[in-house]
């Protein structure tokens, strides 16, 4: 062999020792490095073991939110308006569910649940806490839950619970007032306390609901709750209980409510009762309505698109959204106000030929009865008559600042503040509403339709009926109210004395009143007959500008449409005024149709079973 | 037992029974590594039971993982070495067309470009590099003089790093860690100079700080910030490091119990059948279990170094020593990573996370250190 430099040729043997080296070498490191990765594990599991162990307990306890119970709510004879009731739901626990995509799509095939429903779980399940139950199916139907029996064990992590359920056992009697629960929406969602909802689904969406949701829905508990390893709840730790939401005892009664909206029978207006002596609101009434109990799970769109799509508009809250020209019904508060500011005595009359006409106008003002009154006609009876023409001087002589003044007191024009929501104001013009409203001067022939509640004058149902107490109660507003008593707290009645007027005044238009009832040429005389107690009141028919809410009628409706409004307002008993009552009714063009309701309620309030005068308002 | 002792066994029972060599021989498997890689494997399916959640499906489609790799580990091993030198060139050109046609044309997953749909069967190129590596460094290497001089490491580190970055690209640090260093560990079974070997050191110090600046992508960023702080970010990027450190220091010296590892079963610990298995381990079985886990990772590593000792090649010798070394960084990258002394990059635990296409290569591995094993006694006799 050729002497050549080592370096240059290959030397199996050299190679194969120089292998050998480095393998001992390279085991050496192994045993190093794993003496590294060892010794991370030996501090973690010797020395670091206590912490980790603590950690990993701590993993094992989970923190629920317990829901409150929802308070109740009663009538003021402690019958219930809105209970819970037990209801089986359908909930998923994501952590053992071990494929969700899979189950949703079969829970959803077996018990044909809407991809809407689909959604909003999967946005309860993104608030979820690790193992809570997460709510798909609020009820469940006989079927669906027969379907789960069979099916539930082949579907781990799905589990059927008893939950409680809103419900309103008088349904459609009291829709609108007391309103209904439903689920909470992501924009609600924003505006409620995570921690105290955090096991809550839903909120009072409308009426007495809403309105003292926070009061109704009572603070949220907590356990803390040791699982085992499949996640299963093995022993609760300890419990801070819930704390139920306050029950609610109202003024309403369920007796009147129920006489007042049989007695609209269908027809639409609305009836507001109110305590003359607490203001507590006895009735409210809004026709036609709506069953609550459809939307606490959720309404079904079909049911919805018919309440929404009615052209009576049942969704629509008649008694606090309805605005309505009051018309002769402000007769009483106009005569007043002629008497309060000296404009007129009791003995002043006016020459009524059946129309009216302003100094330098030409246009006629005319009445609704043709040939006029009488000659010269005085407060007393153009109230009793209903006398357009003597109401239209009135108005002319007292002018729209002094007319604005004193109906304001009675609270026209702005929100009684009662407690319910989606309460309108009305509207009470003045010069300066004009001016702002419409950039316009006020002209004098305004006033004169404002004399006789027509023009530009609206007023809600509630407004009605709370300016009717002011009457009965001889100038005193009282804040209508629903509630009557919550736990322990009975909420006094808000009052405010408004314009001190005469006692002698008071006493013309309340005998006038009584007369529009029990006279002879009263117009509310036909409801009189037969009635054991007195009652004071004043009709109205209203001529039909429409209620802007951009509804499209066929021609017939559209002719009944045009009818006049049939109003009332009224209180009794006329001589210890304890109800006061006011009703109108859409299209219902003759206001005798309004007294009948009003004395049904009446009577509902003041008549024993055998309908006899019996304890007043007991 | 030192690993001296355990050496000297080893070459003790490779020539025992030549009735029995000749058997084993006849088949292309190593007997003792067989045996070593059964245990781990059976280890593997039992925690795994507990990692899934005491799912049998999962195990059962494992163990089909598990047959599909024992048989393409066979395969390999029936395979000559001189025919895996001669191919390995082109192999690995072939590798590096599918790598480069990965980052044009491959499918998305995970935020990923890692895999290739060739007529409906997937596969990743990466995974196929982590074999090719140590043939195509070894092929190169083993027709030089050694130990190498500078510009055969160059070349070697050219053929190491090309293929290394293009995963890195997908980006698949992981992988890129494992196939850059099978090629890297060639070169030192070769006789690289410890001169260089230091030079490397020094390259990484200075290119570390350039990697993170310009290089890294945000998540592998936040991954090895997070390292040296979970707590910033306990519920994001923190979680998991956490939750498997939680999981293993809860489980002390002797455990909690086969099935009783709270951590896993009620799913605070993410990933733990797959990346994060040693946690459930750790947390079953304690430090006892831990120990045996390294002790057997160990024990599978000196076989196959030994396997290298007696290869009559130098090819072979140093494909053996490269296959081994890549098994080790894996343990270490993935036991590093879970108990929190490492960024978590992305490796499993070999043989026993669960996951078919890491397996499978592994255990094609094996196969070409039985093949390795039974032709030197072939040559031998």
């Amino acid at each position: 062999m050729w002497q050549q430099d080592r370096r240059y040729i290959k030397d199996p043997s050299a190679e194969a020792e120089l292998y050998q080296g480095r393998a001992v070498f390279a085991i050496v490191v192994i045993a190093l490095v794993f003496a590294v990765v060892l010794s991370r594990y030996i501090y973690l599991q010797i020395f670091q073991y206590q912490r980790f162990k603590t950690e990993s307990d701590n993993n094992r306890v989970h923190v629920q939110s317990l829901a409150p119970k929802r308070g109740l709510i009663y009538d003021r004879k402690g019958r219930l308006l809105a209970e819970n009731i037990s209801s089986q739901s359908l909930v998923l626990v994501r952590e053992r569910v071990p494929d969700l995509e899979d189950t949703l799509a079969r829970l959803q095939q077996l018990l044909s649940i809407d991809d809407e429903d689909i959604e909003s779980f999967r946005r309860r399940l993104k608030r979820q806490r690790p193992f809570e139950e997460v709510p798909l199916i609020f009820s469940l139907d006989e079927q669906q839950i027969a379907k789960l029996a069979v099916n539930i064990h082949t579907l781990p992590g799905v589990e059927i619970q008893a939950q409680l359920v809103r419900h309103y056992p008088y349904g459609e009697l009291f829709g609108h007032v007391i309103g209904y629960v439903g689920r909470i929406n992501e924009r609600e969602q924003k505006t409620l306390d995570p921690e105290n909802y955090s096991a809550t689904y839903s909120m009072g969406k409308l009426g007495v609901e809403r309105y003292y949701e926070s009061q109704l829905h009572g603070q949220v508990g907590y356990q803390n709750v040791e699982t085992d390893v499949r996640g299963r709840i093995l022993r609760v730790l300890d419990q801070i209980d819930p704390v139920p939401g306050s029950d609610l005892h109202l003024h309403f009664d369920a007796d009147l409510q129920r006489a007042g909206y049989e007695t609209l029978a269908g027809r639409r207006g609305s009836v507001v009762a109110m305590n003359v002596k607490n203001g507590g609101l006895l009735a409210v009434v809004s026709s036609p309505s709506y069953d609550g109990n459809l939307f606490v799970n959720g309404i079904s769109s079909k049911d919805y698109a018919a309440l929404r799509d009615s052209p009576d508009l049942p969704l629509f809250n008649r008694s606090l959204q309805g605005q309505y020209p009051p018309a002769s019904t402000v007769k009483p508060l106009i005569g007043m106000a002629g008497l309060y500011y000296g404009t007129v005595t009791p003995n002043t009359t006016v020459r009524d030929p059946g129309w009216y006409q302003l100094p330098k106008d030409t246009r006629f003002y005319r009445d609704w009865k043709r040939e006029g009154h009488a000659a010269r006609i005085n407060v007393t009876d153009a109230i009793i008559e209903s006398c357009d023409v003597y109401f239209y001087d009135l108005a002319y002589k007292l002018g729209i600042d002094k007319i604005h003044e004193f109906m304001a007191s009675f609270g026209y024009g702005v929100p009684t503040g009662v407690d319910l929501t989606s309460e309108r104001s009305g509207l009470m013009p003045s010069k300066a509403w004009k001016k702002r409203a419409h950039n316009l001067p006020w002209f004098p022939g305004e006033t004169l339709n404002i004399g006789i509640g027509q023009g530009y004058m609206l007023a809600t149902p509630m407004q009605l009926a709370a300016s009717t107490v002011v009457l009965a109660n001889r100038g005193q507003w009282i804040q209508p109210r629903v509630l009557k008593k919550m736990g322990e707290l009975e909420p006094m009645p808000v009052r405010r004395n408004t314009l001190d007027v005469d006692p002698a005044h008071w006493a013309v238009i309340e005998k006038a009143m009584f007369d529009v009832v029990h006279g002879e040429r009263g117009t509310a005389r036909a409801a009189s007959r037969g009635m054991p107690y007195a009652m004071a009141g004043k009709t109205g028919t209203a001529q039909v500008v429409g209620i802007a809410q951009g509804e499209e009628y066929d021609s017939e409706a559209l002719a009944k449409r045009k009818r006049d409004h049939a109003l009332y307002i009224g209180y009794a008993p006329a001589d210890d005024p304890q109800i006061a009552v006011a009703v109108v009714i859409e299209n219902g063009e003759k206001s005798s149709e309004a007294v009948k309701v009003a004395r049904a309620v009446m009577d509902a309030y003041l008549l024993d079973e055998q309908g006899d005068l019996g304890g007043l308002g007991k | 037992m030192s690993s001296g002792e355990f050496v000297r066994q080893m070459s003790l029972g490779g020539s025992a029974s030549s009735l029995r060599a000749t058997m084993w021989q006849r088949l292309h498997i190593d007997p003792y590594l067989l045996l070593l890689l059964m245990i781990l494997t059976g280890v593997g399916l039992v925690v795994l039971y507990s990692a899934s959640g005491q799912s049998l499906a999962t195990v059962k489609r494992q163990a089909t993982f598990f047959f599909i790799a024992y048989s393409a580990m066979f395969f390999v091993a029936q395979i000559s070495v001189d025919v895996m030198r001669r191919w390995s060139p082109f192999v690995y050109v072939l590798g590096l067309v599918l790598l480069v046609t990965v980052l044009f044309a491959g499918t998305v997953g995970k935020g990923a470009q890692r895999w290739l749909d060739i007529g409906g069967f997937r596969f990743q190129p990466s995974e196929i590099m982590k074999l090719i590596m140590p043939l195509a460094t070894a092929w190169f290497l083993a027709q030089r003089v050694l130990p190498p001089r500078l510009k055969d490491v160059t070349t070697a580190l050219a053929i190491a790093m090309i293929p290394a970055v293009l995963i890195f690209r997908q980006p698949d640090l992981g992988t890129a860690i494992l196939v850059a260093s099978a090629g890297l560990f060639c070169l030192f079974f070769a006789g690289l100079s410890g001169r260089y070997i230091a030079a490397v050191g020094g390259l990484v110090v200075v290119a570390t700080p350039i990697m993170w600046f310009f290089v890294m992508h945000e998540y592998q960023k936040r991954r090895v910030l997070t390292l040296f702080d979970p707590e910033s970010d306990r519920l994001g990027a923190g979680w998991n490091i956490i939750q498997s450190m939680t999981a293993i220091g809860s489980g002390g010296v002797e455990g909690k119990g086969y099935l009783q590892g709270s951590q896993s079963a009620l799913n605070f610990l993410p990933e733990s059948h797959t990346d994060f298995i040693i946690a459930v381990l750790a947390e079953e079985f304690g430090l006892i279990g831990v120990v045996s886990l390294l002790l057997l990772y160990l024990l599978i590593l000196v076989r196959g170094l030994v396997i290298g000792m007696s290869a009559q090649s130098t090819f072979a010798r140093l494909v053996a020593g490269a296959v081994s070394m890549t098994f080790f960084v894996y343990v270490v990258v993935n036991m590093g990573m879970v108990s929190g002394i490492l960024p978590v990059v992305g490796v499993p635990l070999p043989l026993v996370s669960q996951g078919g296409t890491s397996l499978v290569t592994l255990m094609m591995g094996f196969g070409i250190l039985m093949a390795i094993s039974t032709e030197q006694r072939r040559l031998a006799h």
